[in-house]
């Protein structure tokens, strides 16, 4: 009953037999022990488990790994590029975005998902955006200004470009 | 010369880790042949087992055991650190054996090579259990007519206890008026970002134990843990790497913990069990859960004469590590930053079929605010006055301190109007009452509420402490001059590696980037307490800091002797050692730290090597403070509420990193405005339990919370040299009571004076469409 499935993972392309009910997140690091996507709620709820899938931010915990079958997959660990951290990562270190660090990568994934489709949000876009993620330690005050400080140096890169 | 960074908002040195996805929690530690546990847990409040059958279950493939209460008699019980006259203290194992007294309850475990094949193997259990009623209601289980959960003590009542200074009576007659009001603090659950988790490795040649756990006490933890399990606690050794937030439901001992230990020593092989959410919703600590009635004396003017507390304490049907002991914090708190002359608390605390309750950010002292400032919110609406003025009328002054309360403590240092007048100034609060009464005219239900508070910290001296309230730290610089700090205060989220090590480049004058804060490794960290109380900082803090004036010591003697002066004529500052007697000769601390460790010329007798270790005690507790103002609207259409303002004004004392003040005071009042206005556990009246998962259970989301305004004033402890009196649960303390009094001020045309929490759109809605409201 196993199925085999190619999925590229932060650049790099894996085969693997998997169970057909293998979730996304329980592949991602049960199988490639990438380990910074968290599982928080098992329900689709806390958004700890956000990876992107084909550009998407999508919650790995409800989706299956045989689902993504051929997807082009970015996790946590794969957002820096070529040692430097995203315009998110640096946002969120320098506005004290977190504190435990658990929902952090699922918070991060989805804040990026919020600046591609809208490089300029409102505070209020942003707490919207978010919705689909719970922190329980910040309050989410700074992780609207973590998002908003990656949006002013995304737009000072574009611009430099 | 590094620049000196307390005071100063750093950028967090345990962050890189964490937002790239590469730090280590429990489920991300990963080793060779690891077996994977999954309970089965009761689906009844309250049942007697008749039988249980785990024969196919053990039959599937990849199981490896299964255990039941039977298997594990011989782990001790799980303990509970307080210790209250005549307190009736329930067997509590680490499975459930003949009853089960909670929907949750651990039943069997099942081991097997993968988590799936162990979940499966759960269902394949067959319990045969005879159902029992059920005592749910604190107040209603405490009655002879309950149905009892423990059969042996004969009732449901765990203890009573009645605590507080004065002759109540007297001053509640000597009152013009007293008001008296029930009041409730719904259970709420912690609701840690990552669940409880725990791996278990026994090496059987070493007959050594180790333990990864999510814990805020991995020293507490390790010698529960080790007299449970009956081995000599030096073969434990117990590691908390990276913890996903605690908020007090990892400030305990759990059967789990000692379970995996146990089976790993079963079947010699490591094993892992992680959490659920539904799980964690279940069988995690639940906070607060308090039936109480308040009656407060007051004279015409407003000022207190006598404040009364009785409250039924939900204790749940098991004691876990403090769960007894909350209440006597309420006790403890109930002056809050008033004059109170007289003060009784009359606790019973009582069982019921539902998990323990136990410390929840705040642990009691939040309910004691809460009971403290609906009581003055109650006097001021009876009085007619503004609720500001009763406040200000009964504090003590900043020349009272220490002031002693009618609950037997002393606070530290105080000025509780300069905290009151600062916020009322950021909220406009004159023009905040003007536009009240403009909103008033036109019909819109605008409510303003103030909550002033106090609260009690860096917990605390070891008289007052179940298992020591002093902390540990140990300092050493190593021969490159590079310093490790190792701090028994693990913390889960605090950002302790970068405060302490604020701390410790200052003092020593090198760069925070130099110093490496190591913890959560009984291994390696010498005996500590842990992070709970609003004590990591003050307690643990000052230990660090203490640890390096006794290796500074050290170091200006071995300066001495290299610079060939007397030692009472050498100074530190900015990294390096100077004498008054040798003007233009100075050694830096790293040419010290080497000599000390290469030895080849020392002071007579001294040894080698530089480092220190203090084990801190501090003299008092210390009590921050400060004042909330909530605004808010009422959609009269919809009962949601509209956060207008919400401005706090917090005094922690001195602040060493006020970028992580501010993020502790946003996380903690986001909680309480979750316990205001959304969150509760729910049990429906079989005890089942209705929030099971977070779909049901409502966390405040990014959405339904307002901008925060902070500001701070700043008076230091004495407590500690330090002078930083802890700020962890101010927002959970301070919060809660503004926002309620907002919400209850708006619908002060209807005639509302209290209303319990949470506060549900369909609450107020119900209120505004029930009566015709005179104003509106």
């Amino acid at each position: 009953m196993k199925k085999t499935i190619s999925v590229t993972v932060n650049g790099v392309t894996h085969q693997n037999e998997i169970e057909p009910r293998l979730l996304l997140v329980q592949y991602i690091r049960d199988v490639l022990n990438l380990t910074g996507t968290h599982v928080g709620c098992e329900t689709s709820l806390c958004g700890a488990c956000t990876v992107m899938v084909d550009g998407q931010a999508v919650k790995s915990c409800t989706m299956l790994a045989a689902q993504a079958d051929g997807s082009t997959v970015t996790t946590i660990e794969g957002l820096a590029q070529g040692g430097e951290l995203h315009p998110v990562q640096s946002g969120f270190w320098e506005h004290h975005g977190l504190q435990c660090g658990y929902c952090t990568p699922g918070m991060i994934m989805a804040s990026a998902q919020i600046l591609q489709r809208n490089p300029d949000p409102t505070d209020e876009e942003i707490r919207h955006g978010l919705e689909g993620n719970l922190c329980r330690c910040t309050g989410y005050q700074n992780i609207v200004q973590a998002v908003q400080c990656a949006a002013k140096k995304m737009k000072s890169k574009s611009v430099a470009r | 010369m590094a620049e000196k960074t307390v005071g100063k908002p750093i950028k967090r040195t345990e962050d890189p880790r964490l937002i790239q996805g590469l730090a280590h929690y429990v489920d991300d530690i990963r080793l060779p042949d690891t077996l994977h546990a999954v309970f089965l847990r009761s689906i009844y409040a309250h049942a007697r087992i008749k039988s249980i059958d785990t024969t196919a279950a053990q039959k599937l493939p990849g199981v490896v055991a299964v255990y039941t209460g039977k298997d594990v008699a011989k782990i001790g019980p799980v303990p509970c650190a307080a210790a209250l006259p005549d307190l009736k203290v329930p067997d509590h194992r680490a499975l459930a054996s003949t009853k089960v007294y909670f929907v949750g309850h651990p039943v069997a475990v099942v081991v097997a090579e993968s988590k799936s094949a162990a979940r499966d193997a759960v269902d394949l259990i067959e319990v045969d259990y005879q159902e029992l009623p059920v005592a749910l209601d604190e107040e209603k289980a405490a009655d002879a007519k309950s149905p009892v959960i423990h059969e042996q003590f004969g009732t449901n009542v765990a203890y009573k206890l009645t605590a507080g200074e004065g002759d109540i009576e007297a001053a509640l007659k000597s009152a013009d008026q007293v008001i008296k009001q029930r009041i409730l603090h719904k259970r709420l659950a912690p609701i840690a970002m990552e669940t409880r988790g725990v791996l278990a490795r026994y090496y059987p040649g070493e007959q050594e134990l180790t333990l990864w756990t999510s814990t805020q006490i991995p020293h507490l933890c390790r010698t529960q843990v080790a007299i449970m399990l009956g081995m000599p606690e030096n073969k434990l050794r117990l590691i908390t790497p990276e913890v996903g937030g605690g908020f007090g439901s990892k400030l305990n001992v759990y059967a789990e913990e000692a379970l995996m230990g146990w089976i790993s020593m079963q079947l010699n092989r490591p094993v892992k069990w992680i959490e659920g959410r539904r799980e964690n919703m279940q069988a995690t600590i639940h906070g607060r859960g308090q039936t109480g009635y308040i009656e407060i004396g007051f004279k015409k003017d407003g000022t207190l004469t006598g404040l009364r507390y009785n409250v039924f304490a939900d204790m749940g049907s098991y004691f876990q590590l403090l769960t007894p002991a909350i209440p006597t914090l309420t006790g403890l708190m109930l002056s809050g930053c008033y004059k109170i002359p007289a003060i009784q608390i009359n606790v019973t605390g009582v069982f019921t079929n539902k998990m323990s309750t136990d410390a929840y950010r705040g642990a009691g002292r939040p309910e004691a605010t809460y009971v403290v400032e609906r009581a003055l919110d109650l006097v001021a609406a009876e009085l007619k006055k503004d609720p500001v003025e009763v406040r200000r009328k009964n504090f003590p002054q900043p020349n009272e301190f220490p002031f002693k309360t009618a609950t037997g403590l002393f606070y530290d240092s105080g000025n509780y109007q300069g905290a009151l007048d600062k916020a009322l100034k950021m909220a406009d609060y004159t023009k905040l009452r003007q536009d009240q009464q403009t909103a008033r005219k036109e019909g819109r239900l605008m409510g303003i509420g103030v909550s002033t508070y106090v609260e009690i910290c860096a917990l605390g001296p070891s008289a007052a402490m179940p298992a020591g309230g002093w902390e540990s730290a140990t300092v050493r610089v190593e021969p490159t001059g590079k310093v490790t700090v190792l701090t028994g205060a693990s913390p889960h989220g605090q950002g302790e590696e970068t405060s302490f090590a604020q701390i410790a480049a200052d003092e020593l004058g090198v760069g925070v980037n130099d110093v490496t804060v190591i913890h959560g490794d009984t291994a390696i960290v010498q005996y500590g307490i842990g992070t709970f109380g609003s004590r990591g900082l003050a307690v643990g803090g000052t230990a660090v800091y203490l640890a390096i004036q006794k290796l500074k010591d050290k170091a200006g003697k071995i300066a001495a002797h290299l610079l060939q002066v007397d030692a009472s004529t050498i100074s530190f500052a900015e990294g390096k050692f100077t004498s008054s007697a040798a003007a233009g000769k100075q050694i830096t601390i790293q040419e010290v730290t080497l000599a000390a460790h290469v030895a080849k010329s020392l002071p007579e007798d001294m040894e080698p090597g530089l480092a220190a270790t203090s084990f801190f005690e501090p003299k008092n507790f210390t009590f921050p403070f400060g004042t909330h103002i909530a605004v808010v609207e009422i959609n009269k259409e919809t009962g949601e509420i509209d956060f207008q303002r919400y401005v706090a004004v917090d005094d922690c004392g001195k602040q060493i990193n006020p970028m992580l003040v501010e993020g502790q005071i946003h996380g903690g009042i986001v909680q309480s405005m979750g316990q205001a206005l959304y969150e509760e556990v729910v049990y429906d009246d079989q005890g089942q339990l209705i929030t099971g998962t977070l779909m049901d259970y409502a966390l405040p989301k990014a959405i339904m919370i307002p901008h925060l305004e902070l500001g701070s004033t700043e008076t230091p402890s004495p407590v500690n040299p330090l002078g930083a009196k802890g700020v962890g649960e101010a927002g959970t303390i301070g919060a809660t009571p503004a926002i309620v009094s907002a919400i209850v001020d708006a619908l002060a045309p209807y005639g509302v004076r209290h209303l319990d929490m949470p506060l549900k759109p369909e609450v107020l809605w119900q209120i505004i469409n029930k009566k015709s409201a005179g104003a509106a």
